[in-house]
C-alpha cells in the first residue's frame, strides 16, 4: 500500500503524535507538518467533491422509526374520589398510574401526573415567607385554605392532620374527622388525608376519618413499617378508600411494605407509593433513582411494585437555599418556588405520578410543564426554533 | 445497556500482571478502566507488542463509550454509557453555556462575560461555576461578529459556542478563536457543505441541528461524518411549551435510547439544548429567566450534555447548577469529607471536641452551624463511608471501635486537656458504647446541630 496513502487515513486518527515511522529517515516533524497540510488539502477536496445526499448514498439508507419496546409489566391505575355514582360526592374522579410503557412516545400512557395542595389543620406561622403570603389569611380555616387551593388549580387536596399529633395540640381523632368533613363540604375535588406522623396515633386518626368519608375514596397517607399497617388497611376496606404506601428510599422496604399492605387485602389499585422525596440538593439525587427503578421493574413485570407514585415535592421547602434571605444567592421571592419547581420536574422526569405542593406559582409553571409533556397543550402558535438566533 | 464486567476487559489484556499499569494487576486495571481511573494507554504491553494488536483494537472498542466524548475547548462533554444513571453513574456534567451577542455595547458585554467568569458558588464543598461563552451574531454581520469575538478571545481564556448559521460569520469568528477549538454552531440541512469545510480546516466540533427531525438529524450526521468530521454535537430544537414541547421531550429521549440502547452510531454524540429560546416570546425578564430554567432542568434530565442560557441570574442558576451536581453525583459513593479533627475557629485546649460523620451533606451542615454560632472547637469526622449520622446509625458504619481509631488517629489528647466528647443525638444509642471502648467521657448533643451553639453556652459555657 502506498505509504503516504496510509498515513494520510492515519491523520483522522488523532494519533499522529503516536504515529510510528521506524524505517522512514527524515525529520519526523517536519514530515508530519507536510502530511498534515497534504492531508487538510485531501480532505478539504473530498469534502468539496462528494456532498453526499442522501439519494446518491452508496451503503444502506438509515431510516428512522421510533424505538419502542415492549414490556411484560403495568403499573395499576389508581382512581382517587368517588363520585355519586359511585357512592361519594366528588364533582369528579382523578385518576393515576396506568402506565404500560416507559415513555410516553411508545404509547402507553394514559394519565399525566397529577399536582395536590398541602393544606393543614392549623395555622403554620412556620412557613416560609413567601408561602405565608399567599395563604396566611386562610390558614386559621382549613375549608377556606382548601377552597384556595382548587381555585389556584389543586386537582386534588391534601390534608395534613399534624394537630392530632401528641406533642401538638392531640387533637381527637373524632375531632379530626370533623376537619375532613368540613374540608369535603368546602370543595369537591377528590382528598388525600395525611396524619401527623405518630405512629401511635395514625391509626386511630385513621379509622374515624375513614368512616366519617366513606365511600370517598381518599388517599390515606400514610400506611409505614412502624405503625399498624392492618388497623389502616382494614378501614380503607371497610370504608373504600386507598392508601398510600410509604417507606425512606429503599426498594426493597417499598417491596416488603407493599406485599404486607396487600397481604393485609388491600386491593391492587388501590395502592399508591411514596419512597421518601428529598428537596433538591438534600437528597434528590437518591429520589430520582430509586423512582426510575420502581417504575422499571414495575414495567419489568414486579408485582409488588406497579403502583403509581406519589411524591412530597413540599420538602423542597426545606431546604435553606429556598427560603433563606441570603443576598448573595439572588431574591428568594423567585430562588423558592423555583427550587420547588425543580425538585418537581427532576421526580415528573423520575416517573412520578402525583406530587404534593405548596407555592402557588410553582404550581402553575408545573401544570402547565405538565400539560405540555403529555401533548395536550397546543401552545400559543409554533415556534420557529431557528429564529433564536436574532429574536432574543 | 448491559455494563461492561472487568472480567470481559480482562479477555483482551496481556494477562501477564507485569504491573506496567501502576496496577497491582491485569485485573486490578479492568476495574480502573471501568472507573475510568486509567486510560488504555498505561497498558504498554498492549499498546506497543504487534501480538496484541488486535486485542488492542478490540478493547478500544468496547471501551468507547456509546456517546462519544467532545472536547470544547476545554470542557468535555459527553462520553455516557448509560441511560439511567443507577445503571453505572453519569461522567462529564452537562455543561452550561451562558450566552452573549454582537449587538450587545462592549460595557454589559465585558460585565456580562465578567460575572459568568467569576460566578462560583459553594455547595456541600464542591464548587459549582458555569462552563463557558456561546457568542451568537445577532446582527448578521461579520464585522460586529469579529469585534465582539475578539474583544472577548482577548481577555478571557474561557470554552466559546460560535452561533451563526451563516459559514461566513462563522468563518470571522474562527480566522480569530479557531485555536481554542470552539464549538461551532451549527451546520444545517441548507448550509453543512460550508460548515464542515470550516469544521475541518479549523479542527473544530460542529453541531448538527435539524429541529423537530429525527431522520433529518441522521442524514445531517451522516453527510457530515462521510466528510471527515467527527466530533459532532446534536441538536434537535429546543421548545418551551406547547406540541413542540412534547416532541421535544420525547425526541430527547429517543435519541439516547437510540445511542446507547440500539448501538446506533448516528446518534452517538452528545446533545444541545437551548434553553434559551423561553426569551423569545417573553419579555418580562423574571419569567423568561423562570421559563429559561424550568426548560433547561427538563434538558438537563432529558441527557442533554451542554445548555445554553441567557440569564446569568443567581437565583436560577443555583438551583440549576445544584440539579446538575445532584444528577451527576456518582450513585455509588456518596459525597464524602476526609476523616480526621477539623478546627473551627479558635479552639485552645479546654475547647470542646464535637464528632460528626463523614457524609459530606453532614459535614458542611454542622461546620455551617458551628461557624454561624462562632464557637471555636475540634471537630472530629469519622469516617462512615460517607453516610449521614441517621443513616450510619442504622447501617452500624458509627460504631465505637470506630470512634476509638479516630480519636487515636487524630491526636486529640495533644490538643485538649479533657476527655469529654460531644456526640449528635442521633448517636445517642452507642454512647455507653463509646464511653467503655475509649475511657472518654461522652457527651450526647442535640438533634439537629442547629441548635449546637445553645446546647453549648449551656453545657460547656462557651
Ligand atoms: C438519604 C437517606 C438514606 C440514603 C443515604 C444517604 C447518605 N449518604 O447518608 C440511603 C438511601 C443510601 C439510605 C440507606 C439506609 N437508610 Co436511610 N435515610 C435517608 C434519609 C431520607 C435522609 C438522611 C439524611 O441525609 N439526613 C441529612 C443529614 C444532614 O443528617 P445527619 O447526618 O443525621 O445530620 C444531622 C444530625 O444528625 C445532626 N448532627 C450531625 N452531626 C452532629 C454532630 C453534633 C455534635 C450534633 C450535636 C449534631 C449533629 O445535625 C445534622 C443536621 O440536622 C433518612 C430519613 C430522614 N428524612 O431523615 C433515612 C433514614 C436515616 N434511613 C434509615 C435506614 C433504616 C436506612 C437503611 C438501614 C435501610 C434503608 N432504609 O435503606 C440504609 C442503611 C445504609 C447502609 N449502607 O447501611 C432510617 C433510620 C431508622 C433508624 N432511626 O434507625 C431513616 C431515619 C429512615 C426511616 N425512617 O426509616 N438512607
Ligand atoms: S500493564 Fe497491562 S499487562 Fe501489565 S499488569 Fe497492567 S494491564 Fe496487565
Amino acid at each position: 500500500m502506498n505509504l503516504e496513502r496510509a498515513l494520510l487515513e492515519l491523520i483522522g486518527t488523532e494519533e499522529i503524535e503516536e504515529l510510528e515511522l521506524e524505517n522512514v529517515k527524515v525529520d519526523v516533524d517536519e514530515l508530519i507538518f507536510e502530511i498534515k497540510r497534504a492531508a487538510m488539502a485531501y480532505q478539504l477536496a473530498q469534502a468539496k467533491q462528494l456532498p453526499v445526499s442522501r439519494t446518491e448514498e452508496k451503503k444502506e439508507v438509515y431510516a428512522y422509526t421510533p424505538p419502542v419496546k415492549t414490556y411484560k409489566g403495568s403499573v395499576a391505575e389508581v382512581c382517587l374520589g368517588a363520585t355519586k355514582a359511585d357512592g361519594g360526592t366528588r364533582g369528579k374522579v382523578v385518576k393515576i398510574g396506568g402506565q404500560s410503557t416507559l415513555y410516553r412516545f411508545e404509547g402507553g400512557h394514559k394519565n399525566k401526573p397529577i399536582v395536590s395542595f398541602d393544606v393543614f389543620d392549623i395555622p403554620m406561622p412556620s412557613f416560609p415567607k413567601s408561602l405565608r403570603e399567599f395563604w396566611g389569611d386562610v390558614w386559621e380555616d382549613p375549608a377556606d385554605w382548601a377552597k384556595r387551593a382548587v381555585k389556584l388549580g389543586s386537582e386534588v387536596v391534601t390534608l395534613h392532620l399534624i394537630s392530632t399529633d401528641p406533642r401538638i395540640k392531640d387533637t381527637p381523632p373524632k375531632e379530626a374527622a370533623k376537619t375532613l368533613e368540613d374540608v369535603l363540604q368546602a370543595v369537591d375535588v377528590p382528598l388525600i388525608v395525611g396524619g401527623s406522623g405518630n405512629p401511635d396515633k395514625d391509626p386511630m386518626v385513621f379509622e374515624k376519618v375513614a368512616e366519617a368519608a366513606e365511600g370517598e375514596m381518599l388517599l390515606i397517607a400514610s400506611a409505614n413499617l412502624d405503625l399498624d399497617y392492618k388497623k389502616v388497611v382494614d378501614a380503607a376496606v371497610k370504608y373504600k378508600h386507598n392508601v398510600l404506601s410509604f417507606t425512606s428510599m429503599n426498594i426493597t422496604d417499598q417491596q416488603t411494605l407493599n406485599r404486607l399492605l396487600f397481604d393485609a387485602g388491600l386491593p391492587k389499585e388501590r395502592l399508591v407509593q411514596d419512597p421518601t422525596t428529598g428537596a433538591l440538593g438534600y437528597g434528590l439525587d437518591y429520589t430520582y433513582s430509586i423512582i426510575e427503578r420502581l417504575k422499571q421493574n414495575a414495567l419489568k413485570g414486579d408485582e409488588l411494585l406497579q403502583n403509581p407514585v406519589f411524591c412530597g415535592v413540599t420538602n423542597a421547602w426545606a431546604a435553606r437555599e429556598a427560603w433563606m434571605n441570603e443576598p448573595s444567592w439572588g431574591p428568594r421571592e423567585y430562588r423558592g418556588p423555583l427550587w420547588e419547581i425543580l425538585t418537581a420536574i427532576t421526580v415528573i422526569n423520575a416517573g412520578a405520578d402525583g406530587m404534593m405542593m405548596l407555592h402557588p406559582k410553582a404550581v402553575k409553571t408545573v401544570k402547565n410543564l405538565l400539560a405540555a409533556a403529555s401533548g395536550e397543550d397546543e401552545g400559543d402558535g409554533e415556534l420557529r426554533y431557528e429564529d433564536w438566533l436574532g429574536g432574543v | 445497556m448491559a455494563k461492561i464486567s472487568p472480567l470481559q476487559i480482562y479477555k483482551f489484556l496481556p494477562g501477564t500482571n507485569c504491573l506496567e499499569c501502576g496496577e497491582s494487576s491485569c485485573m486490578a486495571f479492568a476495574s480502573a478502566l471501568i472507573e475510568r481511573k486509567k486510560k488504555i494507554d498505561a497498558c504498554v504491553p498492549l499498546m506497543e507488542k504487534k501480538e496484541y494488536a488486535e486485542k488492542k483494537e478490540k478493547l478500544i472498542d468496547l471501551l468507547t463509550p456509546p456517546v462519544k466524548e467532545i472536547t470544547i475547548g476545554n470542557v468535555v462533554i459527553g462520553g455516557e454509557e448509560v441511560m439511567y444513571r443507577h445503571d453505572l453513574t453519569y461522567f462529564n456534567p452537562t455543561a452550561f453555556f451562558i450566552d452573549v451577542d454582537d449587538s450587545m455595547p462592549r460595557e454589559s458585554l465585558i460585565e456580562k462575560v465578567e460575572k459568568v467568569r467569576n460566578f462560583k458558588i459553594t455547595r456541600i464543598g464542591q464548587e459549582l461555576t458555569l462552563d463557558g461563552i456561546a457568542i451568537r451574531s445577532k446582527t448578521d454581520d461579520p464585522t460586529k461578529f469579529g469585534e465582539t469575538v475578539l474583544s472577548i478571545y482577548e481577555n478571557y481564556y474561557m470554552p466559546f459556542i460560535l452561533c451563526s448559521y451563516n459559514p461566513e460569520i462563522l468563518e470571522v469568528g474562527l480566522e480569530i478563536a479557531a485555536e481554542r477549538k470552539p464549538l461551532l454552531y451549527a451546520a444545517t440541512r441548507d448550509n453543512w457543505e460550508a460548515v464542515a469545510d470550516l469544521a475541518l480546516k479549523h479542527g473544530c466540533p460542529v453541531v448538527a441541528s435539524s429541529p423537530g427531525d429525527i431522520q433529518g438529524l441522521a442524514d445531517l450526521v451522516q453527510n457530515l461524518s462521510d466528510n471527515g468530521i467527527k466530533d459532532i454535537v446534536l441538536d434537535i430544537g429546543s421548545y418551551p411549551g406547547g406540541k413542540q414541547f412534547y416532541e421535544m421531550n420525547e425526541n430527547l429521549a429517543i435519541l439516547r435510547r437510540l445511542a446507547i440502547e440500539e448501538r446506533e452510531k448516528l446518534f452517538g454524540y452528545p446533545i444541545l439544548g437551548v434553553p434559551m429560546v423561553a426569551w423569545m416570546k417573553e419579555k418580562d425578564a423574571v419569567k423568561a429567566t423562570m421559563k429559561e430554567a424550568t426548560l433547561a432542568a427538563v434538558q438537563l434530565l432529558r441527557y442533554c450534555d451542554a445548555l445554553i442560557l441567557h440569564s446569568p441570574e443567581t437565583w436560577s442558576l443555583l438551583p440549576l447548577l445544584t440539579l446538575r451536581q445532584n444528577i451527576y453525583t456518582d450513585p455509588r459513593v456518596p459525597i464524602s469529607v476526609e476523616a480526621g479533627a477539623r478546627v473551627i475557629g479558635s479552639p485552645d485546649e479546654n475547647s470542646p471536641v464535637l464528632l460528626t460523620s463523614n457524609f459530606a451533606l453532614t459535614y458542611y451542615t454542622v461546620e455551617g452551624d458551628l461557624q454561624s454560632s462562632k464557637v471555636s472547637c475540634y471537630l472530629l469526622v469519622v469516617d462512615t463511608e460517607g453516610l449521614a449520622v441517621e443513616v450510619a446509625m442504622a447501617g452500624n458504619k458509627l460504631t465505637a471501635a470506630g470512634v476509638k481509631e479516630a480519636l487515636e488517629e487524630a491526636k486529640l489528647l495533644e490538643k485538649v486537656n479533657h476527655k469529654k466528647l460531644i456526640i449528635p443525638g442521633r448517636a445517642a444509642r452507642i454512647s455507653g458504647e463509646i464511653e467503655e471502648e475509649t475511657g472518654w467521657e461522652v457527651i450526647v448533643g442535640p438533634i439537629d446541630s442547629s441548635r449546637i451553639g445553645g446546647f453549648l453556652e449551656e453545657k460547656w459555657g462557651v
